[in-house]
């Protein structure tokens, strides 16, 4: 079932001045529930102005978004449910944080949605486990932690309104690689736990290849496609054409293939491309 | 939204305004401003409108952006209107009620200071829209460089406003970001009560002053790493250069004020 559906969306950023400028252009999606979807676009494409428009920050210039087939637009007394439903977590969260201690901070969203003390303990709790935030550092000021921690802490705060879907914008940036990883499996066990969409915004091929079960790209305001991420990957040519890039290991096999070897197409990540080399080679070994 | 607050208010198009020295036109503005306050005869305003009438039509700002400047102005020039219709008491009296007198006088004072004070608005709002806030503040330094000869830190002073000019966009961006982060927590930052509404404040002043602290910090080491040291033999990315059209400006602004003092003396 859709959980998020838009039609014509189309959004113009200070319409009528010499600034004008067309950042969403007539988009037509329908996202599923319980999946892990990778948005990818060059910057300026329009991702982050769209990501904006799900939870309701942002009033579509014409066109329409249904969350559970509701136009969220409807009745603007409900845009506070609409944002505790689909949450968005921004690039470069931490700068988001003021409470005393990162328990209240993370605490902030569900006390906003009005839920009792004991429930706030238990989520704060869950969701801070789950990012792997160890007890004793709910205690401590958000201003003391590490670039990581503070990160955490700030995205904690947003996955603790257990939103039906979770929008990250770039959670990876400035993170080095060892932490992009644990970041990243981090969310997906959430979104497996929680059974909820989760849109990853990314520049990383690398990282959506790996971790999303479809993609969605932008290119100069458009929607270029929304579809399973093997297939995208297919389309390698194209996206090359966007200014926009393939896995590293995708194009090592597509060369592969030009040259000859018998390798299956949607290979994308180091993992299966490992799989797939090895038969090919077992293959090589025994005599026919 | 907060961008649309017009601060620096720039209007970036290219006209014979915009590209004056803006050495001149500031000079060119006080000109206009006393011009227009050393008149004292209905005439001198019809100078002074056709004078904003011929800036207007050389800065191509459109109308709509005068209007804009001075829309919230209003309740100011409608108080200015009732204070000189009420209190001044020369001429006929038209009209009373207990202390309150309208006169002849008052009427004509009030209309005077009304299209005085329009005319000052739409004028000199001529000067940001057509200047960038940035050559705006080399031109005061420029124009206010005799006072280092008394030690005032004419160069801090500069360095000071072109750094907090140049950040009023980028901490109003940043109160944007703030802002709509803690909306999709769940925020209300637009309904409530009073202290509610101060409470509210808190999510979004505190990580916006922790950031505002954060950027000066870079800047400062940003700025020593290049050796900053002050104004002494820094020389300049944009030289200001008075060009035969600064001169001409210039002179027509003297003539302009040299007309409006002749109807004064032949008036008085």
């Amino acid at each position: 079932m859709a959980i998020l559906k838009t039609e014509g969306l189309t959004y113009t950023y200070s319409a009528g001045t010499p600034f004008e400028k067309t950042a969403v252009d007539h988009v037509d999606l329908c996202i599923e529930e319980n999946t892990m979807i990778g948005v990818i676009g060059h910057t300026g494409s329009g991702k982050s102005t769209l990501m904006q428009h799900f939870n309701g920050l942002l009033q579509p210039t014409s066109g329409k978004i249904f969350l559970e087939n509701q136009d969220i637009w409807a009745d603007k007394s409900r845009l506070r449910d609409v944002r505790f439903q689909v949450g968005l977590v921004f690039q470069y969260p931490e700068y988001q944080l003021f409470e005393e201690t990162v328990f209240k901070d993370i605490a902030f969203g569900p006390r906003n949605m009005g839920l009792g003390e004991e429930e706030i303990k238990t989520r704060v709790l869950e969701t801070a486990a789950m990012l792997g935030m160890e007890r004793e550092l709910l205690e401590r000021s958000p201003f003391a932690l590490s670039g990581g921690q503070k990160r955490r802490a700030a995205i904690a705060g947003v996955m603790a309104m257990r939103p039906k879907v979770l929008i990250l914008d770039e959670p990876c940036a400035g993170l080095d690689p060892k932490g992009r990883n644990l970041m990243l499996s981090q969310i997906r066990e959430y979104q497996k736990k929680t059974q909820s969409t989760v849109l990853l915004v990314s520049h990383s091929m690398e990282d959506v290849a790996e971790f999303t079960q479809k993609l969605l790209v932008m290119s100069k305001a458009k929607l270029f496609c929304y579809e399973d991420t093997n297939q995208v990957f297919r389309r390698a040519d194209e996206l090359r054409q966007l200014g926009l890039r393939v896995p590293q290991i995708a194009s090592v096999m597509q060369a592969l293939r030009k040259k000859g070897m018998p390798l299956p197409e949607d290979l994308y990540t180091v993992e299966s491309a490992r799989e797939a080399l090895l038969t090919l080679l077992r293959k090589e070994e025994t005599p026919c | 939204m907060l961008k649309d607050i017009t601060l620096g208010q720039y209007f970036p198009i290219d006209s014979v305004l915009h590209r004056l020295d803006p050495r001149f036109k500031i000079i060119n503005t006080m000109l206009f401003i006393i011009m227009l306050f050393s008149g004292n005869h209905y005439l001198t305003l019809v100078i002074g409108a056709v004078f904003v009438v011929m800036a207007q039509m050389l800065s191509k700002v459109p109308l709509k952006m005068s209007w804009k400047s001075l829309k919230p102005l209003l309740p100011v020039l409608v108080f200015t209107a009732v204070l000189n219709l009420v209190f001044i008491d020369t001429g006929n009296t038209l009209w009373e009620w207990r202390f309150l007198k309208i006169t002849e006088g008052g009427i004509n004072t009030s209309i005077f200071m009304i299209c005085r004070i329009i005319l000052l608005i739409v004028g000199s709002s001529l000067l940001t829209y057509t200047t960038s806030p940035i050559l705006l503040t080399d031109a005061m330094e420029s124009l206010m460089s005799p006072l280092k000869k008394i030690n005032f830190p004419v160069h801090e002073m500069a360095m000071m406003m072109s750094i907090a000019l140049r950040f009023i966009p980028t901490l109003l961006e940043e109160t944007d970001k703030i802002m709509s982060a803690q909306k999709a927590r769940g925020a209300m930052l637009d309904n409530g009560k009073l202290m509610e509404r101060v409470k509210a404040m808190v999510p979004i002043l505190v990580p916006l002053f922790v950031s505002a602290f954060r950027r000066a910090e870079e800047l400062a080491t940003a700025m020593e790493c290049r050796c900053y040291r002050g104004g002494e033999g820094r020389t300049r990315l944009r030289q200001l250069k008075a060009a035969k059209r600064d001169y001409i400006s210039l002179i027509i602004c003297l003539l302009f004020l040299a007309l409006t003092v002749t109807i004064n003396i032949i008036f008085s």
